[in-house]
């Protein structure tokens, strides 16, 4: 084993985390919104709505999302609306494409999982709200947005770490983060199995400290579920 | 140019082309889930056994398989196969670079993931079977292998096959990372026949549709398998997962 060559391996990887991370802190914030909004047009009752964010989950869960990237980010500049578009100077970015089509995709991941999440939300409890007059936007503030969270959190955080993953296609756009700077490293060197080992490192250490603190969040939203301390 | 033209069989047309690499496609993913289910079976039999060394080494390889982009499986697998393979030509005394081929690197890379998940897969299947009947097996005597073929193998392979068929559809789209190796499945085929036209929009659409239509009619093909699977089951259990 080479030591200098592991350590300015990990080095120069260690550069490109907080591309990584930008892509990622993005396409999830951006991607959790849009689930929302695809999971209330899903269940609201409007039969156009619902039909609308059952194509949206139905597209964007069925195909790859590598498809899906280059089609945002070769497929929209074909375009003479958006080429001379006022969006041109955002949308001619490959950071920008890479997170817009990242967090389309999460999106139709998520909405499926925060539905998941409402379904398990029990009538009873939605009884029990009504019975003493509440309604509308503060039942859902209340009593179903929160269960239906907790209940879609262990899923949710799958879906988060798959993202972690997936920024690594950001690379096949010319976004330099991780994975491409590991993979010109590579190309580079001949020595894959320590650039493999390195890059697998770090995002393996990535994914540990994301789990930890969403397992952390999940602990204390289930604290009234658990015996008191001391008590009985 | 015509859109239908470029859509077409005929010569300026990519139809037949696009189609060959849906096959492929399906031949990459087709053989990933054969290598997936052996390596799977083999690592969540490490992880249910009672050695501490082979129960770390199965949570292992899922912790890095199930942690690590894709992206960089493939890399290793093929970058790393193909040093691999020319250094066993050189010790055999062929001088030059020899390539691993795209397929056989892709369907192993995918294989190698497909196996991390199938293992749990396995070992969810393996957890479910009731306890008693297993007890049942050993309390008339049965060998454990004779037990492990009438009882385990049937009822892991009923119960897995939506966790299965989750995986397939993982896969699927996992199968269009190879085509950074060259291997022109259908996401390399659309990719080439965007930048031979410069039709990018138009062939992304239609590279995605067929994906869309793989992934539904192998949804398709997996339900009617729990159904057929589970036939003999009490209806309670049947239209669940």
């Amino acid at each position: 084993m080479d030591l200098a060559f592991l350590s300015s391996t990990m080095l120069t990887l260690i550069a490109a985390i907080p591309m990584t991370l930008a892509l990622f802190a993005l396409s999830v914030s951006l991607g959790g919104m849009l689930a929302l909004v695809v999971v209330w047009m899903r269940v609201g009752g409007n039969p156009v709505l619902a039909a609308i964010a059952k194509g949206y989950i139905f597209v964007f869960r069925g195909s790859p999302l590598l498809i899906q990237m280059f089609l945002i980010f070769y497929g929209l500049a074909q375009f003479s609306v958006i080429r001379y578009g006022p969006l041109w100077p955002l949308l001619r970015e490959p950071f920008v494409c890479a997170v817009l089509s990242l967090a389309l995709c999460t999106a139709g991941y998520s909405a499926e999982i925060f539905r998941g999440g409402i379904r398990a939300v029990s009538a009873k409890d939605i009884e029990a709200a009504r019975s003493i007059g509440m309604s509308g936007p503060l039942l859902v503030r209340r009593i179903l947005a929160p269960i239906a969270f907790r209940h879609a959190l262990p899923a949710y955080s799958t879906e988060i770490v798959l993202m972690m993953k997936s920024t690594a296609l950001a690379s096949l756009v010319t976004v330099w983060e991780v994975t491409g700077v590991a993979q010109r490293l590579i190309h580079q060197t001949y020595r894959t199995m320590e650039v493999f080992l390195c890059a697998a490192l770090i995002y393996l250490a990535l994914n540990f400290i994301v789990l930890q603190a969403l397992g952390l969040l999940e602990h204390r939203l289930s604290r009234h579920l658990r015996p008191v301390p001391g008590g009985r | 140019m015509n859109i239908m033209t470029l859509l077409g069989f005929g010569d300026k047309g990519w139809a037949l082309w696009l189609l060959l690499g849906a096959m492929l496609t399906l031949a990459v993913t087709a053989v990933a889930l054969v290598i997936g289910a052996i390596l799977g079976a083999a690592v969540a039999s490490a992880k249910l056994s009672a050695s501490v060394p082979l129960r770390v080494l199965g949570n292992a390889y899922t912790t890095v398989f199930r942690g690590v982009p894709e992206l960089l499986i493939i890399y290793l697998i093929y970058f790393g196969g193909s040093s691999a393979v020319t250094s066993l030509g050189q010790w055999l005394g062929y001088q030059g670079f020899l390539g691993l081929p795209s397929f056989i690197a892709g369907a192993l890379a995918v294989g190698v993931i497909s196996g991390s998940y199938q293992a749990e897969v396995f070992r969810g299947a393996y957890l479910a079977i009731a306890r008693g009947e297993l007890e049942a097996a050993s309390a008339i005597g049965m060998p454990r292998s004779l037990r492990f073929r009438r009882i385990i193998m049937p009822q892991v392979f009923r119960l897995a096959i939506p966790g299965i068929g989750y995986v397939w559809q993982l896969s699927l789209k996992d199968s269009a990372l190879v085509s950074v190796t060259g291997l022109v499945e259908l996401m390399r085929a659309s990719q080439v026949s965007a930048n031979s036209t410069h039709q990018y929009f138009l062939f992304y659409i239609v590279g995605g549709g067929l994906y869309l239509v793989l992934t539904s009619l192998s949804d398709r093909v997996f339900t009617g398998a729990e159904r057929h699977a589970n036939r003999s089951m009490p209806s309670a259990s049947m239209g669940k997962a």
